[in-house]
């Protein structure tokens, strides 16, 4: 339906919240109805020591140790950061750089860990079995400690929006169920098989957020997954409150803020976050790990990935710990020949393609997917001038001007693309996607934004430098100060005696021995 | 006669009092400092690294406020901030002598250093800690890349690195299409005309 037309009917009353534009790519869901197999350990596990939003994590092992399924051996350093598992028991091999998925094709340091094969398990976590009249901030703990992050694919702390603010009170907790992206199915075939354990991890984030309303979102493409979301709901009594909603398939449907409005008319402003309009979203994935890590006393250490793709032989939904390398993962789906293929990490819309199959699941993957040349159509090879068509604003989900901003990121005009609020981009792809001259829009977004923060980074840069340059040329005008004054009071003193003026001078070059040994600290106030 | 007198005192009284206006007005309004050399300060990189023959940024700014330097000089900055210059100057754009050098860091071999504590006096930004007879170190973050303190260093335990590339630093290129690669080049020659 044409975006007028929409506005339109919503304005009436005659059709619930919509979010506006969003696209209809081909679904390509091959796996949906193949069910959740656990995949065989690897005999190397690479575990890179940043897997969420945020501040990288510090190796607690050393080479050599033994670490056991479950164990922590990376710690997080600062708030927004969660620690990482072994995700079985095994060996430290080594400690060094190894890719990863990233659009630079860089490197991280990760832990290698040679499996032993007894997976044997860390069991100092307690299962918290009582955990309705637990104390919420102990059941948040329990979620950082066991290394939660969003497994919809954005990895964001779960622990930091699982807080109770008296300011921004929670009433209303989404499951985001949507999977909206092509070839996806991992969440689809989670709630299919574990709906259960998805309905009491959600019944925990109530409890946590104290919220009253829930609501599961799932689009009208997942049937399975509907009705035994439904049923799971249906068989607790005392859940009159919690809904499961079904929604009409549109991409970028699962994107946080646009499923918020959707399903609640509420917008979410920019630079917000849903808890500020009194709301919590959690993907179902994330929702079934915290059940684990509560009910279960299992910190994260795998996950549902859909390996996928129309070069793959045979799509399947592994349970994979991390760590996993992505090789091993296609070989076992019987792929292993890659020449001409562009694989991709995530979905094929917001993913990262990679220079080769060489990277480890990680808690993001939720698909690796093999696709011929024919799938991605050779993309945004040749980029045609603008036709001024608008296909493009019509399919922008927060209402931007794609087409302007891309020109304005072309020529370097980044202030200008600034104030066309390039910065609420979510990166969706919409733009692109229906974009008949193929220009790769959301790739001069991506230039630009980091151009942006270049730029930033540098003006910062050079105000620090600037300052404690001033700080320091103050210091030393000051010491001088201080210095010729106390040569004078020396003077005055010490004239008619010479002979004695000795061990003083000798006190004076200490005192500025000790004040040149000081030129290091910034703050001038500590010498005087 | 009279109309002349009154016409001399009336112009007299008026020039009194716009005197004492302008008189007011400038003790009023006075500006601390040129904010022509704040403003020219802002844009250069603070490496102070005295490549422009000033003894760091602010006295370079200061200078070209002054009209006694050229808007080029500054080898960090680039050609960059020599348009900005030029552009807030009012000035013809001149090209930059020197090509600045990949940005790099000063790093101390620890077990040579002898704890003299001369690099820590050269350093301009205060980014070397250290003590009399204690090692000294560069804190990565604060150095700007100026080399001022290789020299002085008795020992020569003072390496310039290559400043290691960061995952979160990474920008994304100008997409790789003729299109993007086209706009750049007619951008490029743009600056090198102008």
């Amino acid at each position: 339906m044409p975006a007028t037309l929409r506005n339109l009917a919503q304005r009436l009353g005659m059709m619930a919240h919509s979010f506006p534009g969003g696209v209809h790519p081909e679904q390509h869901k091959v796996s949906g109805a193949t069910a959740i197999e656990v995949n065989a350990l690897a005999p190397v596990h690479i575990l890179p020591m940043k897997q969420h939003i945020g501040a990288p994590c510090s190796a607690l092992v050393n080479i050599g140790d033994r670490v056991l399924r479950g164990q922590k051996i990376a710690k997080s350093e600062g708030y927004v950061s969660v620690p990482i598992h072994a995700p079985t028991s095994g060996r430290v091999v080594k400690i060094e750089e190894h890719p990863i998925a990233h659009p630079s094709g860089m490197g991280m340091p990760s832990i290698f860990i040679e499996t032993d094969g007894d997976d044997a398990v860390d069991q100092t976590l307690e299962p918290i079995s009582d955990w309705l009249n637990a104390d919420p901030a102990i059941l948040r703990e329990r979620a950082r400690m066991c290394g939660l992050a969003g497994l919809g694919g954005a990895v964001f702390p779960t622990f930091i929006k699982l807080v109770r603010d008296q300011r921004f009170p929670i009433e209303t907790v989404i499951l985001n169920g949507i999977e909206c992206e092509p070839w996806l199915t991992s969440d689809h075939r989670l709630m299919t098989e574990s709906a259960t354990e998805i309905l009491i991890g959600m019944r925990m984030i109530k409890h946590m957020v104290g919220a009253t309303a829930g609501l599961i979102a799932i689009e009208d493409n997942k049937p399975k997954a509907i009705a035994a979301m439904r049923e799971a709901v249906a068989a607790v009594n005392d859940l009159n409150d919690v809904r499961v909603v079904e929604l009409p398939t549109r991409y970028p449907q699962g994107s946080e803020k646009q499923l918020i409005y959707t399903l609640t008319g509420r917008e979410v402003p920019a630079g917000k976050l849903p808890m500020h309009v009194g709301i919590i979203c959690q993907n179902v994935g994330t929702t079934k790990a915290l059940y684990d890590a509560i009910a279960l006393g299992e910190p994260l250490t795998e996950r549902v990935v859909t390996v996928s793709g129309d070069a793959l032989p045979r799509p399947a939904n592994l349970l994979v710990r991390l760590g996993t390398p992505a090789r091993l993962l296609f070989a076992r789906q019987g792929l292993e020949d890659f020449t001409g293929l562009q694989i991709v990490h995530g979905g094929p819309m917001m993913g990262e393609r990679l220079k080769g199959p060489d990277i480890p699941v990680v808690k993001s993957t939720n698909g690796l997917l093999a696709l011929s040349a024919n799938a991605m159509a050779a993309a945004h090879t040749v980029e045609q001038p603008c036709i001024r068509c608008g296909h493009c604003s019509e399919a922008c989900p927060i209402s931007l001007t794609p087409n302007l901003l891309a020109d304005q990121c072309r020529s370097d005009q980044f202030d200008k693309a600034a104030d066309y609020q390039l910065f609420d981009c979510i990166e969706c792809g919409c733009c692109s996607y229906v974009c008949p001259s193929n220009i790769p829009l959301v790739h001069y977004f991506r230039y630009g934004k980091g151009q942006i923060a270049l730029t930033r980074r540098e003006q910062a840069f050079a105000e620090a430098s600037r300052q404690r340059s001033e700080s320091r040329d103050a210091r030393i005008e000051r010491e001088k100060a201080e210095k010729a004054a106390r040569r004078s009071r020396v003077r005055q003193t010490h004239a008619p005696k010479p002979d004695t003026s000795k061990p003083e001078t000798a006190k004076t070059d200490n005192a500025t021995a000790t004040n040149s040994s000081n030129t290091a600290n910034t703050k001038p106030e500590e010498h005087s | 006669m009279t109309g002349l007198l009154y016409a001399l005192a009336s112009l007299g009284a008026f020039a009194l009092l716009a005197g004492l206006v302008l008189a007011i007005a400038q003790k009023m309004f006075h500006v601390e400092g040129d904010p022509m050399v704040d403003k020219i300060d802002a844009m250069l990189p603070q490496t102070q690294c005295g490549q422009c023959g000033y003894p760091g940024c602010k006295p370079y700014a200061t200078a070209i406020a002054g009209g006694e330097a050229e808007v080029n000089h500054c080898v960090p900055g680039g050609e960059r901030t020599m348009l900005q210059i030029a552009d807030l100057m009012g000035v013809e754009p001149k090209a930059v002598e020197e090509e600045a050098a990949a940005p790099r860091l000063a790093f101390v071999r620890e077990d040579e250093c002898i704890g003299c504590t001369l690099c820590i006096k050269a350093c301009p930004v205060d980014a070397i800690i250290g003590a009399p007879k204690q090692y000294h170190t560069v804190i990565a973050d604060h150095c700007t890349g100026c080399e001022l303190c290789v020299e002085p260093c008795p020992v020569d335990c003072i390496d310039m690195v290559t400043k290691p590339e960061l995952l979160e630093h990474w920008s994304w290129p100008l997409p790789d299409t003729r299109r993007s690669q086209l706009a750049h080049e007619r951008r490029e020659q743009h600056a090198g005309h102008a």
